[in-house]
This record gives structure tokens, sequence and C-alpha cells, in this order.
């Protein structure tokens, strides 16, 4: 059983093992479960991350408030039209992020990775990466196995909730846990994934949950669009061989640190940030009309 | 550790929008729903922090009566709760409660059947987690840190014996364990905290135990 990425890392340097077999094991020896038993069910959770991301792109998905849907499809578009600046891996993994969390906005069924409010994240990265890399169906089994791992840590040395620890404590977690396991998919060592996952997270710090009107849907969506985008920066520029003068233990402290001393405004009860905007408010008054209501 | 599985973190598979107010409010109705035994036919929910503050938008209220109805978190039949719930008789009203919580997400459900009446304070930790911190009344002093399971049985003796073979047969220690009553020869409560998972078919074996009615687990 490990509690830290240092005991993690640990583990996979003396068996000699990737961070997803450790991972592995540790589930098979908690749960007394089999091998068999946790990969299938780490597959069904691969069907249900694959089944939004397709929903989103090819179906008009809509919110109930109409906040949001429709973009995945528009930055699907913008790729087929060959001239985008960042080029096509690092926008596919952006499209299928916010059409994971476009579906869960709508009420859809997505995987929490470690939450919903992030759940578009690691798939993004993952079915972004996919035409590149080429994984086996257990190569991306996997790659959830170690996002799993690192999302660990972070879930029982700091928190994975927004209300909290912000959204530093969802998008930045899963933007983190996408980087480590993007390192490892693409042939990088568990070291360069705690790198990856440290350069990722660090970058998130402060990072604020605000949601518009109380939904998860603005800035949520984009909040992963972005994450999508970093982990595949962060993960590259682990296996460059740059490594975080903070370690990745560290950086999870001090995002539990920050996630503590936000003012609660701040922490998912859409009181401040983007949600006490002039249309924030105004949104929230039109959707929900008098902000004063109690019960039903 | 709060978390013990990897399945606490890539998952659960659930409907949209939140893990902590759709899917965490899902699951704690649900062992609401499982430890009353029955469809309550009234249910007042009170709701603190960020729950109160976000409830309409994230469906919490739909989704505590969906596990209410004993749906799971990934039951597409939650966007309908509250309209499955008018047609079922069950009666539910939503209060938002001002109090700070020890942790944002808490919600306190009474659930009412006749003279039959059952109060569960449960908080949702986050990404789908839950936890149940107060029992009609009772603070439990469950850690939160290792597994545990809820036994709902017909008080009578050698209840308790019969429940600690089954887990001393599969080799399961008992690291805390309470014991409570509604009324004496009525129903009884069972909260057994464990070092080793329970599973599954260790469940089945002791609900099929003769004067149980329920074994509950919070995942």
């Amino acid at each position: 059983m490990f509690r830290t990425v240092a005991e993690l890392l640990q583990i996979a340097e003396t068996e000699k093992i990737p961070i997803s077999e450790v991972m592995i094991r540790m589930e098979i020896e908690e749960s007394g479960r089999s091998r068999e038993d946790i990969m299938e069910q780490m597959g069904r959770n691969l069907e249900v991350m694959e089944k939004a991301v397709e929903r989103g792109i090819n179906e008009n998905i809509r919110s109930r408030s109409g906040l949001t849907g429709g973009d995945a499809k528009l930055i699907q578009k913008y790729m087929d039209s060959g001239k985008t600046l960042s080029g096509d891996t690092l926008l596919d993994a952006v499209s299928k992020a916010v059409s994971t969390n476009e579906v869960n906005a709508a009420m859809g069924k997505i995987c929490a990775t470690p939450t919903a409010g992030s759940a578009g994240v690691v798939p993004g990265v993952l079915f972004g990466l996919k035409p590149k890399l080429n994984p086996s169906r257990e190569a991306m089994i996997r790659f959830l196995f170690t996002a799993g791992a690192f999302g660990f840590v972070v879930a029982n040395n700091a928190s994975i909730s927004g209300a909290a620890g912000g959204c530093q404590a969802e998008v930045g977690s899963a933007t983190g846990m996408a980087a480590a396991a993007a390192v490892e998919m693409a042939g990088g060592t568990p070291e360069q994934s705690a790198h990856a996952m440290a350069i990722a997270l660090k970058n998130m710090l402060g990072l604020i949950c605000d949601p518009v009107a109380g939904l998860v849907e603005v800035p949520c969506v984009m909040r992963n669009a972005m994450g999508a985008a970093q982990a595949i920066v962060a993960a590259d520029i682990a296996l460059a061989g740059v490594k975080s003068v903070i370690p990745c233990d560290e950086v999870i402290e001090a995002m539990h640190v920050v996630g503590r001393r936000m003012p609660t405004i701040y922490k998912e009860t859409a009181e401040g940030g983007l949600a006490a905007t002039p249309t924030g408010r105004r949104l929230a008054e039109k959707i929900f009309g008098s902000q004063t209501s109690s019960g039903r | 550790m709060k978390y013990r599985s990897v399945f606490d973190i890539i998952g659960p598979v659930m409907v949209g929008p939140s893990s902590s107010h759709t899917a965490g409010a899902a699951r704690i109705g649900r062992v609401a729903r499982h430890l009353f035994g029955t469809l309550p036919d009234k249910v007042t929910i009170y709701l603190y922090g960020s729950f109160a503050k976000t409830y309409k938008g994230h469906g919490t209220d739909i989704a505590l009566v969906g596990g209410l109805l004993d749906f799971d978190t990934f039951d597409d039949r939650i966007v309908k709760a509250l309209t499955l719930a008018e047609e079922m008789g069950m009666d539910v009203t939503f209060h938002e409660e001002a109090v700070e919580m020890e942790h944002p997400n808490t919600a306190r459900l009474v659930l009412e059947k006749g003279d039959e009446k059952l109060e569960v304070v449960g908080v949702s930790i986050g990404g789908g987690k839950i936890e149940i911190t107060e029992l009609n009344g009772y603070t439990l002093r469950l850690s939160g840190n290792q597994p545990a399971i809820f036994v709902v049985h017909r008080d009578q003796y050698g209840a308790i014996a019969k429940v600690a073979d089954v887990l001393a047969k599969h080799e399961i220690n008992i690291s805390y364990m309470e014991v409570s009553r509604r009324a004496k020869g009525r129903t009884a409560l069972m909260v057994i905290e464990t070092d080793q998972t329970v599973s599954q078919s260790i469940c089945e074996e002791i609900k099929h135990l003769p004067g149980m009615l329920n074994v509950v687990t919070l995942d």
C-alpha cells in the first residue's frame, strides 16, 4: 500500500514494474479480487469514457440550462480545416475533454476521473494521444491505472473535491494524473511520470472553483479543455528530461494547504470569481429565478 | 486512508453533473433507503454548506431522491426521480441550512413511514465517496479510514454472534463495532468497521443468516 508518490516510485523501482502495475497489484491485495476482475472493471470504465467522448462529438448535446454543448463539435470542425495553431494532437485531446464534460453537464453518463467536474481531462488526453501512440487496449486500461495511482495519492494526502480544495483539487489533480499517465504510455519512466504530475499540478495552484449559477458547466468545460492541453505539454516537458524542482509530494501538500486556506466563496459555493461577475449573476438569475429561494 | 481503491479515483460510472453533488448524493440516499429497508412515505432533507448552495444545478435533490428510490449512481432514471417519487407516493421536502458543518457537502435525511423513523447524516467527501456520520441522533465513530458495513436485523439473541462468526470464518478482523436498536424486539442495527474489505459475497452470506434484513456497505 503506497501513501505517497515517493513510496509509489520506490515500489516501481524496486520491483522493476510500471506504475500501472503497482496500482493493479495494490488493488488485488486490498480488495481480494482477481486481476481479471479488476482489469475487466477498468475496461468497463474505459468503455463509458469512449462513449461519452463519441456522444459529445457526434450528437447535438446541450445542457438543460443551455449554457454548454456543441463546442466539441466546433473544435473538431476547426481541426478539419487543417489550419490550427497548436496542432492536431493537442486540439484533439482538448475537443475530447470538452466532449466528455458537455455530456456530463447534460446529465449524461460519464466516468468520474477523479470527479465528474474534472471527468474530461483524463479521457481527453488518452483518446487524444490514441491516434499518435496507437496503444493496445491493455495499454489504454493501464493508462487509467497509472492516472488512478497518482489521483489516489492526492485524494489521501490532499483533496479531490472542489468544495474542499477548489478547482486545483479537481481539474488540477486530473491534469497531473493525465500527464503522469501520458508519460508512461509514451514509454517514460516512473520518475518522469512523477515530474510530469508535479509540473502540471504546480501550474494549477490557486485555481478556484467558481461555477456560474452553481452548475458544472461554465467555466468547468473550458477548464477541462485547458487541463488536457496542459497535461500533454507537461508530459512532453518531463519526457524531455526536465525535472520539477519541487518534488511531487510537496507540490501535492502545497495544493492541500492552499485549498484549506482558500475562502469558501471560491470553493464551489458559486459566490465568487466568475460566478459573481455581472454576466454570471445574470445567468444565475435567468436560470434559477430568485437567488434567495429555499426548499423547492 | 479514506480512499482505498483505484476505483474510488477512476469511477464511479455516473449520471452527471457532479461526483460529490450528484453521485455522492445518490449514494447517500441509497444507503438511507437500505438502512430504512423500504420506500418511506415521507422524507425531509436538510442540506448544508456547498450542497445547500448548488443543489439545484447539480441535481443533488434529484440524486438524493433517486438514491431513496434505490437507484445506483449510473441509473438513467435518476433524471426523472422527482416525478417518479411523486408517482410512488413518497413525499419529499428540502431545506437549506445556514449552519456550517465540518464538511461542506452534508445532508441530513429523515425517513418516515407510519411510526417508523430513521435519521441519517451523510457526507459526500469527494469523487463520489461518502461517509455516514450520524445515525438516529448518535454520532458514529467510524473513522472513514477503513471499510465498514451496516447490518440491519431483527433484534434477537445470537444475531451479533452469527455475524461475528461469518466475519471470523473469512478471517476479517473487526476493529470497531456499535450496536443499537429503535425498540426492543423490533429492528436493530450493527455498525461494524473492519480491517479487511468485506466482499459482496460475504455481505450476501451475512444477509442470508436468520433474522438479517439487510447489509449495507458505503461503496
